[in-house]
């Protein structure tokens, strides 16, 4: 109760602050800068329109929507299955994440719940794409401030995360790899003793990239008190994920709201004190440790039975009974081509704690195999929300620093 | 007869041997920068032109120079068009002085260091005047840096090698290189075993002066982590956003030229230069050969340093790197004055 009262208190405040000090600033006596759409440092088509006074930053405004796809509107004229490949293209350096989240919302909406070895396998697709997703923000994030190495070094991972992917569902980066009521397939053989053996070996490779940088004096000193959030400020803005625990609120909705069996795993918040790049950078470090601490518990605790539901109304048939029996079959070929439904009124708002922080679906369906209004609550877009108060006042170069602290990725933002 | 043969036939064989070194050593220095990157980075590297991938810097000329050239229509033409030059040249010209052996010096300049100095100041003109001459918003910030940048380190250069003119009573080059590495004088004692003679170099004998003159080496030469004038994520490439084509390549080997240039005097004034403890006089009337190959290796060594730290450290922010300089570098660069004055008087050297 008392974070809302924070929120109430804080909204007015920092909309004066903006307002005033747009008074303050004579744009004319300025330079205009236009950091992006296509600049090395803004991680996709954001663009900011920065102005300088030298090399500090006194007002900067994002202007979003350079990879606006309609995916919502598209969403309302596709089934909900035909909807899933999409998913992949919103937070597209964690797709497979994207894919269980966006399942589970249309699951909760039509009324049907996965078999316990889905959600497990889920659990640990939800945590892949958090160690993916955190590598390559990690990765862009050092080589913005100038040490390309790490790039590389998170790359090497990353390489054999998407190896691994491949196996599991034929495609390294669109992965689809969701169904409504389950997951497309059960993992190749080995592939679990594969990613067990990586998930081991990995806090190694995690501590070889805090070796270049958690001590470095540059990188402390260009990223310690720069980009600081404060915690009223991180939840009035609505901030997620790992900015959100970097400012030192414990919130994580795998804690909060558990969901496809969280609760059952036993791992650790990092929350930073700070609320600066480099309590950021600490705790997405420190997250793909537990990432991986995750995985290896699910793996341990994998348990045995089918991937998918046995409800040929939500759900698609086994594919060996598709080839062998008449009723999997008739039934494989209304779940393609018609889609399963969703009962006329009935809503449903999943949230689950995706890599780059809360990723919200909202689903309303209307009886027919399509949802009536399917409304995505990206991260990122709420996460950038922030940067026209927190960039003045701030050199050229800590906007680099920040923009990589956030690691957002466009796709998202706009949709 | 003598006239032509001592002041212009000899010069000009020396110049010609010496440029040619120097632009090869440049080639091979791209090249060596691209493959340590690799090895630093776990992957490969240009390995597929020529052996080893030797021939690649040949194969990126011949591809700028058949790139395009193109001048934006919005740049101050003149000056967009010298701007590269004035890159280039400071840094092969500031090799004229640099001894590459006993007789291998192209000017042995009593003031080498000096001349030095004023050449090597020159190189920031050719940044600063592309940067604006661009007319574009980044190139003008990458100018702007680099000009307070240079500025500062310039000074910062120039106090931490006082220290080494004090121990060899000279400025010329020659006579700091054969003052190094034959036994150190310590209480009016010549030691000549071989710990004294190593302990001669002036790495040992001026160990701060060393790292300061390195420290601002990295940041005159515009290398990470004092790349900030080019600094590809912020400013976008910074001041040679505009160029392309050969006067881009000229921007790009002026600062691998300017890498050998700096390298090239650390290694006079603190690596013994040419001479590697009485090796240097083999092969009788062919020793310049050997001279110069030890030159060569030692230079190589100091750019694997070079490369080394450019790929495993992050950059500086404006404002840190100025504070760096004024408010840290100075200071020590003038109490290493102080200090060498004052270990000069008690150990009698």
């Amino acid at each position: 109760m008392a974070e809302e009262k924070t929120i109430e208190a804080a909204i007015p405040e920092a909309d004066e602050d903006v307002l005033a000090f747009e008074q303050q600033v004579d744009i004319e006596d300025h330079m205009v800068l236009n950091m992006g759409p296509s600049h090395p440092s803004t991680h996709g088509v954001l663009l900011i329109i920065l102005t300088l006074a030298g090399e500090e930053v006194i007002k900067a405004e994002p202007d979003l929507g350079y990879l606006h796809r309609g995916m919502e509107k598209i969403a309302e004229g596709h089934g909900y299955h035909k909807f899933i490949p999409y998913t992949d293209r919103w937070d597209y350096l964690a797709p497979i994440a994207n894919n269980m989240t966006y399942v589970t919302a249309i699951e909760r909406l039509m009324g049907v719940q996965a078999p316990e070895r889905a959600e497990a396998l889920r659990v640990i697709c939800w945590e892949i794409g958090r160690i993916q997703s955190h590598l390559l923000g990690l990765g862009a994030f050092a080589m913005d401030i100038g040490a390309l190495t790490i790039f590389l070094w998170t790359f090497r991972e990353r390489e054999l995360l998407y190896d691994l992917i491949e196996r599991l569902c034929g495609a390294r980066f669109t992965t689809s790899y969701a169904r409504i009521g389950g997951v497309d397939r059960d993992p190749p053989a080995d592939w679990l003793r594969d990613l067990k053996a990586f998930c081991t070996e990995f806090p190694d490779r995690i501590d070889e990239y805090e070796l270049l940088l958690t001590r470095n004096r540059i990188w402390v000193d260009r990223n310690q008190g720069v980009g600081v959030i404060s915690r009223e400020d991180a939840l009035a803005y609505g901030l997620t994920g790992p900015i959100l625990r970097g400012s030192g609120v414990e919130y994580d909705l795998r804690k909060e709201e558990p969901y496809a069996g969280y609760e059952k795993y036993e791992f650790d918040v990092p929350i930073g004190k700070h609320g600066d790049c480099y309590d950021r950078y600490l705790c997405r470090v420190e997250e793909m440790r537990q990432s991986a601490k995750i995985i290896l518990q699910a793996i341990e605790g994998l348990p045995e039975g089918p991937v998918i539901l046995d409800d040929y109304k939500s759900s698609i048939p086994e594919k060996q009974g598709v080839l062998t029996g008449m009723e999997q079959l008739i039934h494989q070929f209304i779940v393609i081509t018609e889609g399963p439904k969703a009962a006329k009124g009935g809503e449903y708002y999943f949230r689950a704690e995706n890599p780059k922080g809360t990723l919200g679906i909202y689903a309303v369906g209307d009886g027919t195999n399509h949802p009536q209004r399917l409304r995505i609550r990206g991260p990122s877009f709420m996460n950038l929300s922030i940067l026209p108060k927190l960039l003045p006042g701030h050199m050229l170069a800590d906007v680099v620093a920040i923009l990589g602290s956030f690691d957002f990725v466009m796709g998202e933002a706009d949709r | 007869m003598d006239f032509w043969i001592d002041d212009i036939g000899w010069p000009f064989i020396k110049i010609f041997i010496i440029a040619n070194v120097a632009l090869m050593m440049v080639a091979l220095l791209v090249w060596a920068e691209r493959r340590v990157a690799a090895l630093i980075q776990d992957r490969l590297g240009p390995n597929r032109v020529g052996p080893l991938g030797l021939l690649q810097p040949v194969a990126d000329v011949i591809k700028l120079f058949l790139k395009e050239d193109l001048t934006p229509g919005h740049v101050n033409r003149p000056f967009f068009i010298i701007a590269p030059a004035l890159t280039m040249m400071p840094a092969i010209i500031s090799l004229a002085v640099i001894p590459f052996g006993a007789s291998l010096i192209i000017a042995d300049l009593d003031i080498g260091i000096l001349f030095i100095f004023a050449i090597s100041s020159l190189a920031v003109y050719g940044i600063t005047i592309g940067g604006w001459a661009s007319n574009s918003k980044y190139s003008l910030l990458g100018g702007i840096r680099s000009t307070a940048q240079m500025i500062s380190y310039e000074i910062c250069l120039g106090l931490s090698v006082i220290g080494v003119f004090m121990l060899s009573k000279s400025l010329r080059l020659q006579d700091v290189v054969l003052m190094q590495g034959d036994g150190i004088w310590l209480f009016g004692e010549h030691y000549t075993g071989i710990m004294g003679k190593i302990l001669d170099w002036n790495i040992f004998k001026q160990p701060i002066g060393f790292i300061l003159f390195m420290i601002a080496g990295f940041a005159e030469t515009n290398r990470t982590p004092f790349d900030l004038a080019e600094a590809e994520q912020e400013l976008a490439a910074g001041f040679h956003t505009e160029f392309s084509s050969m006067k881009f390549a000229l921007y790009f080997l002026g600062e691998y030229a300017a890498m050998i240039s700096i390298g090239a005097i650390t290694v006079t004034l603190y690596l013994g230069g040419w001479t590697f403890f009485g090796l240097e006089n083999l092969g009788g009337s062919f020793s310049w050969l050997t001279q110069i190959l030890i030159f060569a290796v030692k230079l190589l060594a100091l750019q694997f340093f070079f490369i080394w730290v450019r790929w495993t450290i992050p950059r500086f922010r404006y404002d840190q790197l100025m504070r760096l300089g004024w408010q840290v570098l100075l200071p020590i660069g003038l109490a290493n004055i102080l200090l060498t004055g004052v270990l000069k008087l008690i150990f009698k050297v």
